[in-house]
């Protein structure tokens, strides 16, 4: 239904953000960067490490706020409507850790509860995700006795306890290992198919590649050139990825020195 | 703010630390073991220490013997002492703590004496001041030499015709006619408030920095930064579980030193060792009243550490921030152990220091309500003030964020 009343899901609008760094130093950690996501659809922000990918989705998950320009995330401002973007976005990364203390239930409940359900729903709602993602068998276990692997799939029912229509992935196959990074690979699949908008980023070619319906290409801030694998192709003249993404940025490169 | 999601927050950080072991320890173990282990431990290791200082032999020498054979006689008798012969490195003998004294009879001393010439004569004691034994050593001897000399004004007294009392024509007498409580609030009503703030401060200490800036450290605070809750909110959440803790932390140690001081079998058993009996009555109102102000002050302090944990990257670096602070709080607090300082309108506006000061007051049942109140309400406002501060830092991303 979301998608007849708001096509783009995501939309940022010349998104800018500067920190303020050592001896007050200006970075300008991202540069007026403007996309959209729609629903059905994985966007993939490409990046090497520091190129500003994990600010812009802090930002469009409101842990940040923005310098300059704004986005709106499910028909909410990020900054004006903070709390309703929250309560509509599934938000994992690499640095959302679980809570060591707490069961797998216990976590899942958590949530569950911070996102307004009680009693019964609440309850219904986590052994569903738990069954779903065959968590049921260690659910009462604590959280720092999980390995990597049960940890990711009681993060990923974290972020689908409220059954969010927008997905924010932060580098969320970072550091783990080829069993643990597929589960997170195949969770994602899973909600371009529930009809789910999905923002993804990584530095690994592949893993973009395999997954993306768009890709954006990001670096020094600056989002240089996106579009459907296909377009960015034509447009670069290139045939895989890498070399696509190798181009972009030499050009880009190339054009700063010249200036 | 929303008061369900404090309270869900809350419920959660209170089910996080009761699984963790180490604010047990500091809320709960700690304080309840704290007050009977000091004063049993303290109590046996002074009385042992003591009694064997009391039996322990000390050498004493003793120069100029053939002078007054009759003294030298009366001190070779005095117990827990040994003559040793007279040597000329005597000063470093003590020195060294092999010798504890030296007793000198000078020249001509019983010529002096009994001629009662001009020449008053005088006998010197060598001794090694602050050293413990040698002042024991000492004050066995020059007992021995008051009673020497106590036998020869007796003796001049009575061959002039008159008895010790023509000495004191009239005698003085002291009678305490203060109340019981207010005799047991003097001797320990500075303690307690000191006690208590401390923990109070450390009772907020471990949970304070477990959760700002022991979440940033494991990740958690990303996650539930992306939860829809406000940030106010979970500051709030948060900042009720450390104020738990440290309220906690108070009761637990007033109720173990309550218990420690009254149950005969504790302090008064450790303390009856020295032959001597202490009165411990508080009042009670006082009690209550100093758990009441105590409560504003366990707000600032768990407020105030929020604020300053927030600020830290890591578990380490929030509690090498924090560390210094115990003794920022010990000063004020100790103040009232501090004979002659009394609250004042001016103190009452001083945090910490004006509670400790109120506190001691109301136990020894003095109850100044019109200070009690100022004491109360300046506290409140800085309790406020660091709560504000705190929410102040949790909103700021820079400090979220830092890294």
């Amino acid at each position: 239904m979301m998608r007849f009343i708001a096509a783009a899901m995501i939309e940022a609008r010349q998104l800018s953000k500067v920190f303020t760094g050592p001896k007050r130093t200006k970075i300008h950690a991202v540069e007026n960067v403007s996309f959209r996501c729609e629903p059905g659809q994985i966007y993939g922000l490409l990046g090497a490490n520091g190129a500003g990918k994990t600010t812009t989705l802090r930002i469009l998950a409101t842990l940040l706020q923005p310098t300059a320009g704004t986005a709106s995330v499910a028909g909410f401002d990020i900054t004006r409507e903070a709390q309703k973007v929250r309560a509509n976005v599934g938000f994992l990364s690499t640095a959302t850790a679980l809570y060591d203390r707490l069961t797998a239930r216990e976590t899942i409940e958590y949530f569950g509860r911070l996102n307004g359900l009680e009693g019964e729903p609440l309850r219904a709602r986590a052994n569903e995700l738990m069954q779903a993602l065959g968590i049921v068998e260690f659910a009462e276990r604590r959280c720092d006795k999980l390995s990597t692997g049960m940890k990711q799939k009681v993060s990923i029912a974290r972020t689908l306890v409220h059954d969010p229509p927008v997905m924010i992935f932060d580098e969320p196959t970072n550091g783990l290992d080829v069993m643990a990074a597929r589960t997170i690979v195949g969770f994602i699949r899973d909600c371009r198919t529930r009809g789910k908008t999905v923002i993804f980023s990584s530095h690994v070619m592949s893993e973009v590649e395999k997954l993306c319906d768009v890709i954006g290409i990001i670096h020094h801030g600056k989002l240089l050139i996106e579009g459907r694998l296909e377009e960015l192709r034509e447009r670069t003249k290139q045939p895989d990825l890498e070399e696509i993404f190798v181009q972009t940025v030499e050009q880009r490169e190339e054009a700063v020195k010249d200036k | 703010m929303n008061f369900r999601r404090i309270a869900i927050i809350y419920r959660k950080e209170l089910r996080d630390a009761l699984r963790d072991k180490r604010t047990i320890v500091s809320t709960i173990v700690v304080p309840i073991l704290l007050f009977p282990l000091l004063t049993i431990g303290f109590g046996t290791l002074a009385a042992k220490s003591m009694v064997k200082m009391q039996r322990e032999t000390s050498s004493v020498m003793l120069l100029g013997e053939t002078n007054s054979p009759s003294l030298a006689e009366a001190i070779r008798k005095v117990e827990n002492i040994e003559i040793v012969p007279p040597a000329a490195d005597y000063v470093a003998l003590i020195n060294d703590k092999k010798l504890r004294a030296v007793v000198e009879i000078p020249q001509n001393f019983e010529r002096d004496l009994f001629a009662q010439s001009t020449n008053r004569p005088a006998v010197k004691i060598y001794y090694y001041t602050g050293e413990v034994r040698s002042q024991m050593a000492i004050r066995n001897v020059q007992k021995v030499i008051r009673e020497f000399s106590d036998g020869l004004v007796e003796k001049r007294l009575s061959a002039s015709g008159l008895s010790r009392d023509d000495l004191k024509p009239f005698d003085t007498r002291e009678e305490n006619v203060a109340a019981p409580t207010k005799v047991g609030g003097n001797l320990i009503g500075g303690i307690i408030p000191y006690m208590i703030i401390l923990l109070c401060f450390v009772g907020a200490l471990h949970p304070a920095t477990d959760l700002t800036a022991g979440e940033k450290e494991r990740g958690t605070l990303e996650t539930i930064l992306a939860a829809p809750v406000e940030r106010s909110e979970i500051v709030a959440g948060k900042f009720f579980m450390v104020l738990t803790a440290s309220l906690i932390t108070a009761a637990v140690s007033l109720a173990s030193f309550t218990a420690t001081f009254t149950l005969p079998f504790v302090a008064a058993r450790e303390l009856g060792k020295f032959g001597k009996s202490f009165s411990f009555d508080l009042s009670m109102t006082g009690l209550l009243g100093v758990f009441a102000l105590m409560i504003p002050l366990a707000v600032m302090f768990s407020a105030g550490l929020l604020a300053l944990a927030t600020f830290a990257r890591t578990f380490k670096e929030a509690q090498s921030y924090a560390s210094p602070l115990i003794a920022v709080v010990l000063m004020p607090a100790m103040a009232a152990m501090l004979p002659g300082f009394e609250p004042s309108a001016k103190l009452a506006l001083i945090p910490i220091l004006n509670v400790s000061l109120i506190s001691k007051d109301m136990l020894t049942g003095n109850f100044q309500w019109g200070l009690i109140a100022l004491v109360f309400a300046s506290s409140c406002v800085y309790a406020l003030g660091a709560l504000s501060l705190a929410v102040a830092m949790f909103k700021r991303e820079s400090i979220l964020f830092r890294t």
